[in-house]
Protein backbone atom coordinates (compact mmCIF):
# COMPACT_ATOMS: atom_id res chain seq x y z
CA UNK A 1 0.00 0.00 0.00
CA UNK A 2 1.59 3.33 -0.62
CA UNK A 3 1.81 5.83 1.99
CA UNK A 4 2.98 8.75 -0.51
CA UNK A 5 2.19 9.48 -4.45
CA UNK A 6 3.93 12.12 -6.29
CA UNK A 7 2.18 12.27 -9.31
CA UNK A 8 4.08 14.77 -11.67
CA UNK A 9 5.93 17.20 -9.66
CA UNK A 10 7.63 20.48 -10.43
CA UNK A 11 8.94 23.36 -7.97
CA UNK A 12 10.76 26.44 -9.50
CA UNK A 13 12.29 28.78 -7.81
CA UNK A 14 11.35 31.99 -9.38
CA UNK A 15 13.64 34.65 -9.67
CA UNK A 16 13.38 38.11 -11.15
CA UNK A 17 15.91 37.09 -14.03
CA UNK A 18 13.80 33.48 -14.55
CA UNK A 19 12.91 30.61 -13.45
CA UNK A 20 15.47 27.99 -11.43
CA UNK A 21 14.24 24.61 -12.50
CA UNK A 22 14.78 22.45 -9.51
CA UNK A 23 12.14 19.64 -9.57
CA UNK A 24 11.39 18.41 -12.74
CA UNK A 25 8.58 15.83 -13.21
CA UNK A 26 9.35 13.88 -10.31
CA UNK A 27 7.05 10.53 -10.28
CA UNK A 28 7.18 8.13 -7.66
CA UNK A 29 5.18 6.21 -4.88
CA UNK A 30 6.32 5.16 -1.51
CA UNK A 31 4.78 2.06 -0.65
CA UNK A 32 4.67 1.34 3.92
CA UNK A 33 7.56 0.01 5.52
CA UNK A 34 10.21 0.89 3.02
CA UNK A 35 13.05 3.20 3.43
CA UNK A 36 13.10 5.01 -0.31
CA UNK A 37 16.82 6.63 -0.69
CA UNK A 38 17.06 9.51 -3.00
CA UNK A 39 20.63 9.76 -4.39
CA UNK A 40 22.66 12.76 -6.30
CA UNK A 41 25.10 15.54 -6.57
CA UNK A 42 24.55 18.55 -4.59
CA UNK A 43 22.55 21.13 -6.67
CA UNK A 44 20.77 18.58 -8.21
CA UNK A 45 17.37 19.78 -6.42
CA UNK A 46 17.37 16.46 -3.63
CA UNK A 47 16.89 19.11 -0.91
CA UNK A 48 14.17 21.06 -2.83
CA UNK A 49 12.58 17.60 -3.28
CA UNK A 50 12.14 17.33 0.28
CA UNK A 51 10.85 20.61 0.69
CA UNK A 52 7.85 20.20 -1.84
CA UNK A 53 7.35 16.36 -0.13
CA UNK A 54 7.11 18.29 2.96
CA UNK A 55 4.88 20.70 1.70
CA UNK A 56 7.05 23.68 3.25
CA UNK A 57 7.18 25.49 0.16
CA UNK A 58 8.46 28.92 0.69
CA UNK A 59 9.25 31.54 -1.90
CA UNK A 60 11.08 31.78 -4.15
CA UNK A 61 9.94 28.44 -4.70
CA UNK A 62 6.82 27.43 -6.12
CA UNK A 63 4.92 24.63 -6.61
CA UNK A 64 4.22 24.74 -10.78
CA UNK A 65 2.44 21.65 -11.17
CA UNK A 66 1.69 18.33 -9.65
CA UNK A 67 -0.23 15.90 -7.19
CA UNK A 68 0.80 14.89 -3.71
CA UNK A 69 -1.47 12.09 -2.26
CA UNK A 70 -1.80 10.37 0.62
CA UNK A 71 -3.34 7.30 1.95
CA UNK A 72 -7.02 8.41 1.60
CA UNK A 73 -6.29 9.85 -1.66
CA UNK A 74 -6.49 13.61 -0.66
CA UNK A 75 -4.13 15.27 -2.76
CA UNK A 76 -2.48 17.26 0.20
CA UNK A 77 -0.94 20.21 -2.73
CA UNK A 78 -5.15 21.28 -2.31
CA UNK A 79 -5.04 21.84 1.43
CA UNK A 80 -4.98 25.22 2.98
CA UNK A 81 -1.83 25.98 5.55
CA UNK A 82 -3.70 25.44 8.33
CA UNK A 83 -5.06 22.24 7.89
CA UNK A 84 -1.99 21.41 6.62
CA UNK A 85 -0.37 22.89 10.16
CA UNK A 86 -2.71 21.05 12.28
CA UNK A 87 -3.39 17.31 10.18
CA UNK A 88 -0.50 16.76 8.10
CA UNK A 89 2.46 18.07 9.22
CA UNK A 90 4.39 16.27 11.80
CA UNK A 91 1.19 14.01 12.16
CA UNK A 92 1.57 12.54 8.72
CA UNK A 93 4.43 14.07 6.92
CA UNK A 94 7.82 15.10 8.82
CA UNK A 95 10.94 16.92 7.90
CA UNK A 96 14.64 16.53 9.69
CA UNK A 97 15.80 19.74 7.46
CA UNK A 98 19.63 19.48 5.81
CA UNK A 99 21.93 20.60 9.14
CA UNK A 100 19.17 21.08 11.44
CA UNK A 101 20.78 20.27 14.24
CA UNK A 102 22.85 23.19 13.69
CA UNK A 103 20.17 25.96 13.88
CA UNK A 104 18.80 25.13 17.46
CA UNK A 105 18.37 27.61 19.64
CA UNK A 106 21.46 27.95 21.96
CA UNK A 107 19.43 30.08 24.38
CA UNK A 108 16.67 27.64 25.12
CA UNK A 109 16.80 24.17 26.01
CA UNK A 110 15.80 21.25 24.55
CA UNK A 111 12.58 20.65 26.08
CA UNK A 112 11.30 23.73 25.31
CA UNK A 113 12.59 23.14 21.49
CA UNK A 114 10.05 20.53 22.00
CA UNK A 115 7.05 22.27 23.60
CA UNK A 116 7.44 24.99 20.96
CA UNK A 117 7.17 22.50 18.27
CA UNK A 118 4.90 20.48 19.21
CA UNK A 119 2.68 23.79 20.10
CA UNK A 120 2.29 24.78 16.77
CA UNK A 121 0.98 21.54 15.55
CA UNK A 122 -1.05 20.84 18.57
CA UNK A 123 -2.08 23.93 20.35
CA UNK A 124 -4.34 23.11 23.57
CA UNK A 125 -1.92 20.36 24.40
CA UNK A 126 -0.52 20.64 28.14
CA UNK A 127 2.75 21.13 28.70
CA UNK A 128 3.13 18.10 31.27
CA UNK A 129 1.43 15.99 28.45
CA UNK A 130 4.16 17.03 26.05
CA UNK A 131 7.10 16.66 28.56
CA UNK A 132 5.52 12.89 29.16
CA UNK A 133 5.06 11.98 25.59
CA UNK A 134 8.64 13.24 24.84
CA UNK A 135 10.35 11.68 27.97
CA UNK A 136 8.90 8.34 26.72
CA UNK A 137 10.15 8.65 22.57
CA UNK A 138 13.44 9.98 24.04
CA UNK A 139 13.85 6.89 26.35
CA UNK A 140 12.41 4.71 23.28
CA UNK A 141 15.22 6.09 21.00
CA UNK A 142 18.30 5.50 23.56
CA UNK A 143 18.47 8.99 24.56
CA UNK A 144 18.76 9.62 28.30
CA UNK A 145 15.66 12.39 29.61
CA UNK A 146 18.83 14.67 30.63
CA UNK A 147 18.83 15.98 27.14
CA UNK A 148 15.29 17.00 27.64
CA UNK A 149 16.84 19.46 30.04
CA UNK A 150 20.47 20.36 28.23
CA UNK A 151 21.05 22.91 25.88
CA UNK A 152 21.99 21.73 22.72
CA UNK A 153 25.56 23.31 22.79
CA UNK A 154 25.93 20.95 25.98
CA UNK A 155 25.40 17.50 23.59
CA UNK A 156 27.72 16.18 20.76
CA UNK A 157 27.19 16.04 17.31
CA UNK A 158 25.33 12.63 17.20
CA UNK A 159 23.19 13.48 19.89
CA UNK A 160 22.43 16.38 19.02
CA UNK A 161 20.78 14.92 15.30
CA UNK A 162 19.35 12.03 17.52
CA UNK A 163 17.82 14.43 19.17
CA UNK A 164 16.68 16.36 16.06
CA UNK A 165 15.39 13.13 14.63
CA UNK A 166 13.15 12.28 17.92
CA UNK A 167 11.69 15.83 17.74
CA UNK A 168 10.42 14.91 14.39
CA UNK A 169 8.85 11.70 15.32
CA UNK A 170 6.99 12.89 18.26
CA UNK A 171 3.97 12.75 16.63
CA UNK A 172 5.03 9.59 15.39
CA UNK A 173 4.21 10.50 11.66
CA UNK A 174 3.68 7.79 8.99
CA UNK A 175 6.53 9.58 6.68
CA UNK A 176 9.72 10.90 7.58
CA UNK A 177 11.80 12.73 4.87
CA UNK A 178 15.54 12.97 6.30
CA UNK A 179 17.74 15.50 4.22
CA UNK A 180 21.46 14.65 4.94
CA UNK A 181 20.89 13.58 8.21
CA UNK A 182 24.42 12.49 8.57
CA UNK A 183 26.24 14.85 6.63
CA UNK A 184 28.47 16.45 9.39
CA UNK A 185 28.83 13.33 11.24
CA UNK A 186 31.97 11.29 11.49
CA UNK A 187 31.50 7.56 10.41
CA UNK A 188 31.17 5.77 13.96
CA UNK A 189 28.48 8.99 14.74
CA UNK A 190 27.15 8.34 11.23
CA UNK A 191 26.61 4.17 12.39
CA UNK A 192 24.49 5.20 15.40
CA UNK A 193 22.28 7.64 13.52
CA UNK A 194 21.47 5.46 10.70
CA UNK A 195 20.75 2.63 12.93
CA UNK A 196 18.49 4.95 15.12
CA UNK A 197 16.42 5.50 11.83
CA UNK A 198 16.24 2.13 11.09
CA UNK A 199 14.86 1.45 14.68
CA UNK A 200 12.14 3.91 13.93
CA UNK A 201 10.75 1.96 11.62
CA UNK A 202 11.39 -1.33 13.09
CA UNK A 203 9.11 -0.02 16.36
CA UNK A 204 6.17 1.71 14.53
CA UNK A 205 7.24 4.98 15.56
CA UNK A 206 7.37 6.08 11.50
CA UNK A 207 6.19 3.56 8.48
CA UNK A 208 8.26 4.64 5.71
CA UNK A 209 11.15 6.92 5.26
CA UNK A 210 12.65 8.95 2.51
CA UNK A 211 16.63 9.58 3.11
CA UNK A 212 18.42 11.83 0.77
CA UNK A 213 22.18 11.69 0.15
CA UNK A 214 24.51 12.11 -1.58
CA UNK A 215 26.75 8.73 -0.54
CA UNK A 216 25.69 5.82 -2.55
CA UNK A 217 27.73 3.40 0.29
CA UNK A 218 25.49 4.71 3.27
CA UNK A 219 22.09 4.22 1.18
CA UNK A 220 23.34 0.54 0.69
CA UNK A 221 23.17 0.06 4.04
CA UNK A 222 19.40 1.01 5.23
CA UNK A 223 17.58 1.41 1.80
CA UNK A 224 15.10 -0.77 -0.15
CA UNK A 225 14.94 1.28 -3.02
CA UNK A 226 16.89 4.09 -4.61
CA UNK A 227 16.07 6.84 -6.72
CA UNK A 228 19.17 8.49 -8.34
CA UNK A 229 18.64 12.33 -9.14
CA UNK A 230 20.42 14.27 -11.69
CA UNK A 231 19.36 18.07 -12.36
CA UNK A 232 15.72 18.08 -11.17
CA UNK A 233 14.92 14.54 -12.45
CA UNK A 234 14.88 11.09 -11.66
CA UNK A 235 17.34 9.11 -13.95
CA UNK A 236 17.15 5.87 -12.82
CA UNK A 237 14.32 4.02 -9.52
CA UNK A 238 15.13 0.11 -8.79
CA UNK A 239 16.00 -1.75 -5.47
CA UNK A 240 18.75 -0.86 -4.14
CA UNK A 241 20.91 -4.24 -4.98
CA UNK A 242 20.13 -3.80 -8.65
CA UNK A 243 21.06 -0.16 -8.84
CA UNK A 244 24.25 -0.89 -6.66
CA UNK A 245 25.47 -4.04 -8.67
CA UNK A 246 24.10 -3.32 -11.83
CA UNK A 247 23.91 0.22 -12.93
CA UNK A 248 21.91 1.16 -16.28
CA UNK A 249 22.13 4.86 -16.44
CA UNK A 250 25.70 6.19 -17.10
CA UNK A 251 24.78 8.81 -14.65
CA UNK A 252 24.80 5.83 -11.65
CA UNK A 253 27.43 4.43 -12.89
CA UNK A 254 29.67 7.19 -12.56
CA UNK A 255 28.49 8.02 -9.17
CA UNK A 256 28.68 4.20 -7.99
CA UNK A 257 32.25 3.90 -9.80
CA UNK A 258 33.52 6.77 -7.31
CA UNK A 259 32.53 5.25 -3.91
CA UNK A 260 35.92 4.43 -2.14
CA UNK A 261 35.92 1.61 0.79
CA UNK A 262 38.62 0.02 2.68
CA UNK A 263 38.92 -2.91 0.84
CA UNK A 264 42.13 -4.27 -1.06
CA UNK A 265 41.54 -4.46 -4.67
CA UNK A 266 40.70 -0.78 -4.31
CA UNK A 267 43.89 0.44 -4.53
CA UNK A 268 44.55 -0.87 -7.79
CA UNK A 269 41.11 0.88 -9.64
CA UNK A 270 41.65 3.91 -11.19
CA UNK A 271 38.71 5.93 -9.90
CA UNK A 272 37.64 7.85 -12.99
CA UNK A 273 34.99 10.10 -11.28
CA UNK A 274 32.58 12.16 -13.40
CA UNK A 275 33.85 15.00 -15.60
CA UNK A 276 32.20 18.32 -15.39
CA UNK A 277 29.93 20.15 -13.29
CA UNK A 278 26.18 19.39 -13.05
CA UNK A 279 24.06 22.50 -15.16
CA UNK A 280 22.72 25.46 -13.86
CA UNK A 281 19.11 24.73 -13.63
CA UNK A 282 18.00 27.89 -14.81
CA UNK A 283 19.17 27.16 -18.24
CA UNK A 284 19.43 23.56 -18.48
CA UNK A 285 20.36 21.95 -21.72
CA UNK A 286 18.37 20.72 -23.76
CA UNK A 287 17.30 16.65 -24.29
CA UNK A 288 18.78 14.53 -21.30
CA UNK A 289 19.80 17.00 -18.39
CA UNK A 290 23.07 14.56 -18.49
CA UNK A 291 24.63 14.82 -22.10
CA UNK A 292 27.18 16.87 -21.95
CA UNK A 293 29.07 14.93 -19.36
CA UNK A 294 27.86 11.64 -20.85
CA UNK A 295 30.29 8.99 -22.65
CA UNK A 296 27.45 7.23 -24.23
CA UNK A 297 26.31 10.50 -25.80
CA UNK A 298 24.00 10.50 -29.23
CA UNK A 299 22.37 12.72 -31.24
CA UNK A 300 19.23 12.10 -29.70
CA UNK A 301 19.96 12.81 -26.43
CA UNK A 302 20.54 16.25 -27.26
CA UNK A 303 16.93 16.60 -29.17
CA UNK A 304 14.67 15.13 -26.77
CA UNK A 305 13.85 14.05 -23.48
CA UNK A 306 14.03 10.55 -23.10
CA UNK A 307 10.84 8.54 -21.88
CA UNK A 308 11.22 6.32 -18.16
CA UNK A 309 11.64 3.62 -19.38
CA UNK A 310 11.25 0.10 -17.74
CA UNK A 311 14.52 -2.60 -18.06
CA UNK A 312 15.18 -5.11 -15.80
CA UNK A 313 13.07 -4.77 -13.18
CA UNK A 314 14.31 -1.29 -12.73
CA UNK A 315 13.26 2.28 -14.45
CA UNK A 316 15.46 4.30 -16.18
CA UNK A 317 15.43 7.68 -18.11
CA UNK A 318 17.49 7.20 -21.24
CA UNK A 319 17.90 6.89 -24.41
CA UNK A 320 20.30 3.85 -24.44
CA UNK A 321 17.13 1.61 -23.24
CA UNK A 322 14.62 3.46 -24.73
CA UNK B 1 56.35 1.69 -7.55
CA UNK B 2 57.31 3.62 -4.68
CA UNK B 3 58.02 7.61 -4.32
CA UNK B 4 58.82 7.26 -0.99
CA UNK B 5 62.42 8.70 0.09
CA UNK B 6 64.45 7.29 3.28
CA UNK B 7 64.57 11.38 4.32
CA UNK B 8 62.51 12.18 6.95
CA UNK B 9 60.61 15.41 6.15
CA UNK B 10 59.32 16.41 9.35
CA UNK B 11 59.27 14.96 12.73
CA UNK B 12 56.90 15.35 15.79
CA UNK B 13 58.77 14.64 18.83
CA UNK B 14 56.18 13.92 22.07
CA UNK B 15 54.04 16.89 20.69
CA UNK B 16 51.54 17.91 23.28
CA UNK B 17 48.76 20.49 23.32
CA UNK B 18 46.73 20.91 26.54
CA UNK B 19 43.54 23.49 25.93
CA UNK B 20 42.98 25.50 29.36
CA UNK B 21 39.23 25.93 30.00
CA UNK B 22 38.10 28.77 32.24
CA UNK B 23 38.59 32.09 33.49
CA UNK B 24 41.46 30.80 36.25
CA UNK B 25 42.65 27.32 34.01
CA UNK B 26 40.25 25.70 36.52
CA UNK B 27 39.52 23.02 33.57
CA UNK B 28 41.93 21.57 30.84
CA UNK B 29 41.76 19.46 27.81
CA UNK B 30 44.80 17.48 26.94
CA UNK B 31 43.86 17.69 23.01
CA UNK B 32 46.93 16.45 21.65
CA UNK B 33 48.86 13.81 24.41
CA UNK B 34 52.52 12.74 23.63
CA UNK B 35 52.86 12.23 20.08
CA UNK B 36 55.52 11.00 17.84
CA UNK B 37 55.90 10.38 14.02
CA UNK B 38 58.11 11.37 11.47
CA UNK B 39 56.90 12.12 7.47
CA UNK B 40 59.21 11.17 4.89
CA UNK B 41 60.26 12.95 1.80
CA UNK B 42 57.58 11.84 -0.99
CA UNK B 43 55.51 10.06 1.99
CA UNK B 44 51.49 10.29 1.90
CA UNK B 45 50.54 9.72 5.44
CA UNK B 46 47.24 9.80 7.21
CA UNK B 47 45.86 10.50 10.39
CA UNK B 48 42.39 9.08 11.21
CA UNK B 49 40.09 9.41 14.46
CA UNK B 50 36.84 10.12 15.36
CA UNK B 51 35.95 13.72 15.40
CA UNK B 52 37.14 15.18 19.44
CA UNK B 53 40.88 12.86 18.76
CA UNK B 54 42.79 15.97 18.09
CA UNK B 55 43.67 15.34 14.69
CA UNK B 56 42.72 19.19 13.65
CA UNK B 57 45.09 20.59 16.83
CA UNK B 58 47.71 18.70 15.65
CA UNK B 59 47.79 20.32 12.10
CA UNK B 60 47.34 23.73 13.59
CA UNK B 61 50.53 22.92 15.37
CA UNK B 62 52.41 21.48 13.32
CA UNK B 63 51.46 24.69 10.48
CA UNK B 64 52.91 26.95 13.33
CA UNK B 65 49.03 28.36 14.34
CA UNK B 66 49.07 27.15 17.76
CA UNK B 67 52.05 26.62 20.28
CA UNK B 68 52.22 23.14 21.63
CA UNK B 69 52.47 22.99 25.51
CA UNK B 70 55.28 20.47 25.12
CA UNK B 71 57.37 18.79 22.39
CA UNK B 72 58.93 19.46 19.47
CA UNK B 73 58.28 19.81 15.53
CA UNK B 74 61.41 19.37 13.61
CA UNK B 75 61.90 20.38 9.85
CA UNK B 76 64.47 18.83 8.48
CA UNK B 77 66.18 18.91 11.71
CA UNK B 78 65.65 22.51 12.94
CA UNK B 79 62.75 23.02 16.10
CA UNK B 80 60.14 25.32 14.28
CA UNK B 81 59.33 27.05 17.78
CA UNK B 82 62.70 28.82 16.87
CA UNK B 83 61.59 30.06 13.98
CA UNK B 84 60.58 34.17 15.55
CA UNK B 85 61.94 36.48 12.97
CA UNK B 86 59.49 37.24 9.55
CA UNK B 87 62.25 35.67 7.15
CA UNK B 88 61.76 32.56 9.08
CA UNK B 89 58.21 32.15 9.36
CA UNK B 90 57.77 32.98 5.66
CA UNK B 91 60.73 30.78 4.72
CA UNK B 92 58.95 28.36 7.01
CA UNK B 93 55.14 28.93 5.44
CA UNK B 94 56.86 28.39 1.69
CA UNK B 95 57.84 24.63 2.60
CA UNK B 96 54.47 24.21 4.48
CA UNK B 97 51.24 24.79 3.47
CA UNK B 98 47.50 23.58 4.37
CA UNK B 99 44.38 23.18 2.99
CA UNK B 100 41.04 22.92 5.39
CA UNK B 101 37.94 21.28 5.78
CA UNK B 102 35.74 24.31 4.13
CA UNK B 103 36.17 24.97 0.61
CA UNK B 104 33.70 27.55 0.72
CA UNK B 105 34.84 29.47 3.60
CA UNK B 106 37.80 31.59 1.85
CA UNK B 107 36.19 32.85 -0.82
CA UNK B 108 34.26 35.95 -0.84
CA UNK B 109 31.40 35.40 -2.37
CA UNK B 110 31.40 39.20 -4.20
CA UNK B 111 34.43 38.99 -6.04
CA UNK B 112 36.10 36.64 -8.30
CA UNK B 113 37.57 33.75 -7.31
CA UNK B 114 40.70 35.11 -8.48
CA UNK B 115 40.76 37.33 -5.66
CA UNK B 116 42.50 34.29 -3.16
CA UNK B 117 45.61 34.10 -5.05
CA UNK B 118 46.58 37.39 -3.97
CA UNK B 119 48.37 37.19 -0.36
CA UNK B 120 49.91 34.07 -1.20
CA UNK B 121 52.68 36.26 -3.36
CA UNK B 122 53.22 37.35 -0.05
CA UNK B 123 55.35 34.62 0.87
CA UNK B 124 57.95 36.11 -2.04
CA UNK B 125 60.55 38.45 -1.04
CA UNK B 126 60.44 39.37 -4.40
CA UNK B 127 57.43 41.47 -5.98
CA UNK B 128 55.86 39.75 -9.23
CA UNK B 129 54.98 41.86 -12.17
CA UNK B 130 50.70 41.17 -12.95
CA UNK B 131 51.65 38.73 -15.97
CA UNK B 132 53.94 36.73 -14.09
CA UNK B 133 51.41 36.39 -11.35
CA UNK B 134 49.34 35.64 -13.60
CA UNK B 135 51.55 32.64 -15.41
CA UNK B 136 52.24 30.77 -12.18
CA UNK B 137 48.46 31.27 -10.88
CA UNK B 138 47.64 29.46 -14.35
CA UNK B 139 50.70 26.77 -14.29
CA UNK B 140 49.52 25.41 -10.77
CA UNK B 141 45.65 25.72 -11.87
CA UNK B 142 47.00 22.97 -14.51
CA UNK B 143 48.73 21.00 -12.32
CA UNK B 144 45.02 20.35 -10.40
CA UNK B 145 43.61 19.32 -13.49
CA UNK B 146 41.60 23.11 -13.92
CA UNK B 147 41.14 24.69 -16.81
CA UNK B 148 42.87 27.76 -16.28
CA UNK B 149 40.12 29.36 -19.11
CA UNK B 150 37.04 27.94 -17.29
CA UNK B 151 37.72 28.74 -13.51
CA UNK B 152 38.99 32.06 -13.49
CA UNK B 153 37.37 35.59 -13.95
CA UNK B 154 34.61 33.22 -12.22
CA UNK B 155 32.36 34.14 -9.18
CA UNK B 156 32.59 31.40 -6.15
CA UNK B 157 28.93 30.48 -6.80
CA UNK B 158 29.33 29.39 -10.32
CA UNK B 159 32.25 26.61 -9.57
CA UNK B 160 31.65 23.00 -7.84
CA UNK B 161 32.73 22.37 -4.14
CA UNK B 162 35.72 20.31 -5.99
CA UNK B 163 36.55 22.73 -8.49
CA UNK B 164 36.72 25.32 -5.70
CA UNK B 165 38.69 22.76 -3.19
CA UNK B 166 41.43 22.19 -6.09
CA UNK B 167 41.73 25.80 -6.59
CA UNK B 168 42.78 25.97 -2.90
CA UNK B 169 45.16 23.52 -3.45
CA UNK B 170 46.35 24.74 -6.39
CA UNK B 171 47.29 28.22 -4.14
CA UNK B 172 49.50 26.81 -1.62
CA UNK B 173 51.47 24.86 -4.97
CA UNK B 174 52.37 28.52 -6.32
CA UNK B 175 55.25 28.57 -3.19
CA UNK B 176 56.45 25.12 -4.00
CA UNK B 177 55.98 23.55 -0.59
CA UNK B 178 57.22 20.51 0.04
CA UNK B 179 54.91 19.27 2.83
CA UNK B 180 51.35 19.39 2.41
CA UNK B 181 48.71 19.23 5.12
CA UNK B 182 45.00 18.48 4.26
CA UNK B 183 42.21 18.67 7.10
CA UNK B 184 39.36 16.69 5.89
CA UNK B 185 39.76 18.35 2.67
CA UNK B 186 37.14 15.75 0.91
CA UNK B 187 34.54 15.69 3.49
CA UNK B 188 32.46 18.36 2.50
CA UNK B 189 32.95 17.99 -1.38
CA UNK B 190 30.48 15.43 -3.37
CA UNK B 191 31.09 11.70 -3.50
CA UNK B 192 31.84 12.40 -7.73
CA UNK B 193 34.27 15.26 -7.14
CA UNK B 194 36.12 13.81 -4.15
CA UNK B 195 37.52 11.58 -6.56
CA UNK B 196 39.55 14.14 -8.53
CA UNK B 197 40.89 15.66 -5.44
CA UNK B 198 42.42 12.91 -4.52
CA UNK B 199 43.35 12.17 -7.99
CA UNK B 200 45.31 15.41 -7.34
CA UNK B 201 46.88 14.56 -4.21
CA UNK B 202 48.82 11.41 -5.89
CA UNK B 203 50.14 13.00 -9.01
CA UNK B 204 51.44 15.50 -6.96
CA UNK B 205 53.46 13.69 -4.99
CA UNK B 206 54.04 10.91 -8.11
CA UNK B 207 55.31 15.00 -9.85
CA UNK B 208 56.47 16.82 -7.50
CA UNK B 209 58.00 14.47 -4.58
CA UNK B 210 55.32 16.15 -2.45
CA UNK B 211 54.63 14.96 1.25
CA UNK B 212 51.14 15.15 2.41
CA UNK B 213 49.93 14.81 5.71
CA UNK B 214 46.18 13.52 5.24
CA UNK B 215 43.69 14.12 7.58
CA UNK B 216 40.76 12.37 7.65
CA UNK B 217 37.91 10.26 9.62
CA UNK B 218 37.20 7.99 6.51
CA UNK B 219 39.53 4.79 6.71
CA UNK B 220 38.28 4.33 3.22
CA UNK B 221 39.87 7.39 1.77
CA UNK B 222 42.93 7.22 4.02
CA UNK B 223 43.79 3.63 2.61
CA UNK B 224 43.27 4.75 -1.04
CA UNK B 225 45.22 7.37 -0.53
CA UNK B 226 48.45 7.00 1.93
CA UNK B 227 51.47 4.74 2.29
CA UNK B 228 51.55 4.96 6.75
CA UNK B 229 48.22 5.57 8.94
CA UNK B 230 47.90 6.88 12.14
CA UNK B 231 45.35 6.03 14.08
CA UNK B 232 44.24 8.70 16.84
CA UNK B 233 42.15 8.52 20.30
CA UNK B 234 41.88 10.74 22.42
CA UNK B 235 44.85 12.65 21.72
CA UNK B 236 46.79 9.94 21.63
CA UNK B 237 48.39 7.83 18.17
CA UNK B 238 47.11 4.12 19.31
CA UNK B 239 48.24 2.41 16.11
CA UNK B 240 50.30 2.86 13.32
CA UNK B 241 51.46 1.25 10.26
CA UNK B 242 51.62 0.19 6.60
CA UNK B 243 48.20 0.85 5.50
CA UNK B 244 47.43 -2.29 4.08
CA UNK B 245 48.47 -3.92 7.68
CA UNK B 246 46.16 -1.90 9.55
CA UNK B 247 43.55 -2.77 7.43
CA UNK B 248 43.95 -6.39 7.08
CA UNK B 249 44.71 -6.82 10.30
CA UNK B 250 43.40 -4.07 12.85
CA UNK B 251 45.06 -4.69 16.34
CA UNK B 252 42.93 -2.08 18.40
CA UNK B 253 39.41 -2.19 19.23
CA UNK B 254 39.24 1.39 18.38
CA UNK B 255 40.42 0.89 15.20
CA UNK B 256 38.09 -2.14 14.73
CA UNK B 257 35.28 0.02 15.17
CA UNK B 258 36.47 2.91 12.59
CA UNK B 259 37.00 0.22 9.95
CA UNK B 260 33.22 -1.18 10.78
CA UNK B 261 31.58 1.85 10.36
CA UNK B 262 32.59 2.52 7.01
CA UNK B 263 29.35 2.27 4.93
CA UNK B 264 30.59 -0.10 1.66
CA UNK B 265 28.38 -1.52 -1.02
CA UNK B 266 29.67 -5.39 -1.18
CA UNK B 267 28.30 -5.92 2.75
CA UNK B 268 25.33 -4.92 4.38
CA UNK B 269 25.38 -3.84 8.25
CA UNK B 270 23.47 -6.10 11.12
CA UNK B 271 21.71 -3.10 12.59
CA UNK B 272 19.70 -3.63 16.62
CA UNK B 273 23.13 -4.78 17.82
CA UNK B 274 21.64 -1.95 20.72
CA UNK B 275 21.07 1.74 20.15
CA UNK B 276 24.21 3.00 21.84
CA UNK B 277 24.18 5.89 24.18
CA UNK B 278 26.87 8.14 23.28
Amino acid sequence: MSVLRAQNIKAYYKLLDGDVKAVEDVTFSLEAGEILGIAGESGCGKSTLAATLSTVILPPLKLIGGRLIIEDGKNIFELQERTLRREIRGKYLALIPQSAMNALNPTKKIKHLVIDAIRTHQPRMPKEEILKISKKQFEEIGLPPRVLESYFFELSGGMKQRSVIAMSSLLNPKVLVADEPTAALDVSTQKIVLNLLVSLKEKGIVQSIIFITHDIAVLRQIADRIMVMYAGMIVEVGGIEDVVFKPLHPYTQGLISTVIVPEPDIKEKVLTGIPGAPPNLKDPPPGCRFHPRCKFVMPECKKKVPPLAPKNGKIVLCWLYA
Amino acid sequence: MSFVTDNIILETKNLTKVYEVGLFKKGSVMAVDDVSFNLHKGEIISVVGESGSGKTTMAKAILKLLPPTDGKILYNGKDISEFKKREDLINYWRHVQGIFQDPYAPFNLFYKVDRVFNIIFNLFEKPFSREERRKMIESSLEMVDLNPKEVLGKYPHQLSGGQRQRILIARSLIVNPEILLADEPTSMIDASTRVDVLRVFLSLREKQGLSIIFITHDVGLAYYISDRMLVMQKGRIIEEGKVEEIIMNPKQEYTKKLLSSIPTLTKKWEFFERIGTC
